[in-house]
């Protein structure tokens, strides 16, 4: 977040010249933002140390066979020396380091000659199509709940979306996929003698999506909701309201011009979150619906001990999530002008 | 002006005086019972409790079927058929038993995480609020930079790489620190804050100026009035901590068979989905009702515990 008083000026030291352009607001904004920007490599540094250590600190080498035969030594010494484990450890870190930093993050142990970039590329489009969709069924569902539920409150309506919100927060995703399941494809093949009924598995630019994203858009879409009902009834107390429908604004455009645009303002800062979970549910809804993309790529490297892979997405994973709450933080500077930045 | 006692009569407001004082904690309660959804909340997971504790004796003397008898005979078969309240799951297992069981695995995690928590939430927010400065820079870069992480990817990939085989509550040891790993951020940064809001509270100059030493600060002030939000942050860990376990289990990272967790049972049942839907429905619901009751608790510890969240 960007408010945070009572702090020293940060530019105090800088010389004059510089401190005429961060006196600006302007000119601070865009400190602000270098800043920010900055602050992305010690926490990505930081998610690749600690992958990195967890993964070497496992027991066994990874070609260790579940049961029955091993590789003979030899094999083994040119596996390691295939992938680069022969050498010290701090060596294989600043390899691995150097080589993420051009987009290299090594081959799959699981499947042989296939780079870990090569395999993140292949499952981008099905988790980005999910993605996509999925925010653009968050955004304006969450919205218009909040809001008609804050106009509504106390009322039955009220009551009724807030009551879906509590079932939609505490129900884990992959317990409502497969509850989806049973009823859209199961239930519904039998009821209907197979006329109608949602595909559970595989991808498809058709009914094949419906379920996975409103599985993957409920969690985010409830989230919304209930911050943007907060944010509404908090601003619906404010005196400019009170004027507004003094004057005889039309309902229309109390809500529109004089509510909406100021209750808006915190819902912003759910998008951060709402990227979070959108990249986390793609692993279970994924995994859930057998969809193709990155998060069952990562969910298969976590079964099967494919390091690298698991090291490369994680890593991804991260840099999306960092990047996405970096660009909410500075939208969020750009919307609400009251916002002091430190 | 005196005003007419039968108007005040007549006013409906209630004028009694409660004859004891009532206590910080009596008051919460009092206002916890008062919430109807917290004690439904609290009425759901007791009566788990009671199952998970209860279920292995069950089964010892028979009145349960064995959760780990497979009956060939009764492969997935619908609730109430052979015996089956639930139905048996494709191994001809006995649902209703299984539920049970794995009961164990839910409230064991969701429970003990916290415990795990708190001491490191509580030493590590208490030591930066307390002290500040350099210490506190510290502390919180470093807290920034792990919550940065996505906690259900660190889970799984501690769980990738750590894991322990034997009896369930050994194979639960690295999982455990995975989730708590993950969870003491939240509680630190809310020690933190509480802390450095207290200390600036005048009955706190009173004790420092009267020549209170740091430690008894700490024990006697600031610990016991930031304790209320603590125990809220605690009870959300909760269901927090169950649904990563579940998640854990459905990937079929978690716990492994034979011990049945809930988790485990939708992917198993989700594999048999179309000749047995039933086999998923009971233990979704069975998380699913299980994290609602705990939040539910939550919200009611919240309402009750902190005066000023109240609605």
């Amino acid at each position: 977040m960007a408010v945070i008083a009572g702090r020293p000026r940060r530019d105090a030291l800088l010389p004059r010249r510089l401190a005429a352009i961060t006196d600006s607001r302007l000119g601070s904004l865009g400190v602000y933002v270098v800043r920010r920007i900055l602050w992305m490599i010690p926490i990505v540094f930081f998610v690749i140390v600690i992958t990195f250590v967890l993964m070497h600190s496992a027991s066994g080498s990874p070609w260790d066979k579940e049961g029955g035969r091993q590789l003979s030594q030899v094999v083994v010494d040119n596996l390691n020396k295939k992938y680069g484990l022969d050498k010290p450890i701090y060596v294989q870190f600043l390899l691995y380091v150097w080589n993420a930093v051009h987009f290299d993050f090594g081959l799959s142990y699981q499947y042989e000659g296939k780079s870990v970039t090569t395999l993140i590329a292949e499952g981008a489009p099905y988790t980005m199509t999910l993605g996509v969709l999925a925010f653009s069924l968050i955004v304006p569902v969450g919205i218009t709940l909040g809001v008609i539920a804050a106009l509504r409150q106390n009322t039955r309506v009220d009551y009724a979306t807030m009551g879906f919100a509590t079932f939609g927060a505490s129900f884990p995703n992959f317990v409502i996929g497969s509850l989806m399941v049973v009823v859209f494809s199961v239930f519904a093949y039998k009821a209907t003698g197979g006329n109608f009924f949602l595909p559970a598995s595989g991808f498809g630019l058709d009914d094949h999506l419906i379920m996975p994203v409103v599985t993957l858009a409920l969690l985010p879409t409830v989230f919304t909701a209930r911050l943007t009902r907060a944010s509404t009834l908090e601003t619906i107390r404010q005196d400019y309201i009170r004027t507004a429908w003094a004057k005889g604004l039309p309902e229309r455009l109390v809500v529109i011009r004089h509510i909406l645009k100021n209750s808006l303002i915190p819902v912003v800062t759910t998008l951060g979150p709402t990227f979070a979970f959108l990249v986390t549910g793609s692993v279970i809804v994924e995994t859930v619906f057998s969809v193709p993309g990155i998060g069952r790529a990562f969910v298969t490297a976590v079964t099967s001990r494919d390091y690298p892979m698991i090291l490369g997405t994680t890593i991804l994973f991260s840099v999306v999530i960092a990047a996405a709450n970096l660009i909410v933080d500075i939208l969020y500077v750009f919307i609400d002008p009251r916002v002091r930045l430190t | 002006m005196a005003i007419p006692i039968a108007a005040v009569e007549q006013s409906g407001i209630d004028w009694e005086v409660p004859e004891e004082q009532i206590g910080l904690w009596q008051d919460a309660w009092q206002r916890f019972r008062r919430n109807r959804l917290a004690v439904l909340g609290a009425g759901i997971v007791s009566f788990l409790i009671v199952v998970a504790l209860l279920s292995p004796i069950l089964v010892h003397f028979g009145v349960l079927i064995d959760p780990f008898r497979q009956q060939v005979e009764d492969i997935q078969v619908a609730p109430g058929v052979g015996g089956h309240p639930f139905g048996t799951d494709l191994l001809g297992r006995d649902i209703l038993s299984r539920l049970m069981l794995g009961s164990q695995v839910s409230l064991t995690v969701g429970l003990l995480v916290q415990f795990i928590i708190f001491p490191i939430g509580l030493t590590i927010g208490l030591t930066s609020g307390y002290f500040g400065g350099r210490i506190d820079n510290l502390l919180m870069r470093f807290t920034d930079i792990w919550y940065a992480f996505p906690d259900l990817l660190f889970v799984l990939v501690v769980v990738s790489v750590w894991h322990l085989s034997g009896p369930w509550f050994i194979q639960l040891i690295p999982i455990f620190g995975a989730i708590a790993l993950v969870n003491w951020v939240g509680l630190a940064r809310l020690v933190r804050g509480q802390v450095l809001s207290i200390k600036e509270k005048e009955y706190v100059e009173a004790a420092r100026s009267s020549g209170s030493a740091p430690l008894k600060l700490i024990l006697k002030h600031l610990l016991p009035n930031s304790l209320g939000p603590i125990i809220v942050t605690l009870t959300f860990g909760i269901p927090q901590a169950i649904f990563l376990e579940a998640v854990l289990s459905f990937l079929g990272v978690g716990i492994q068979p034979p011990q049945p967790t809930w988790g485990q049972m939708v992917n198993d049942g989700y594999e048999a989905i179309y000749a047995n839907p039933t086999s998923v429905v009971f233990p979704a619901l069975a998380i699913g009702f299980t994290l609602l009751a705990f939040t539910f608790i939550g919200d009611g510890l919240r309402d009750a515990l902190d005066p000023r969240m109240r609605r």
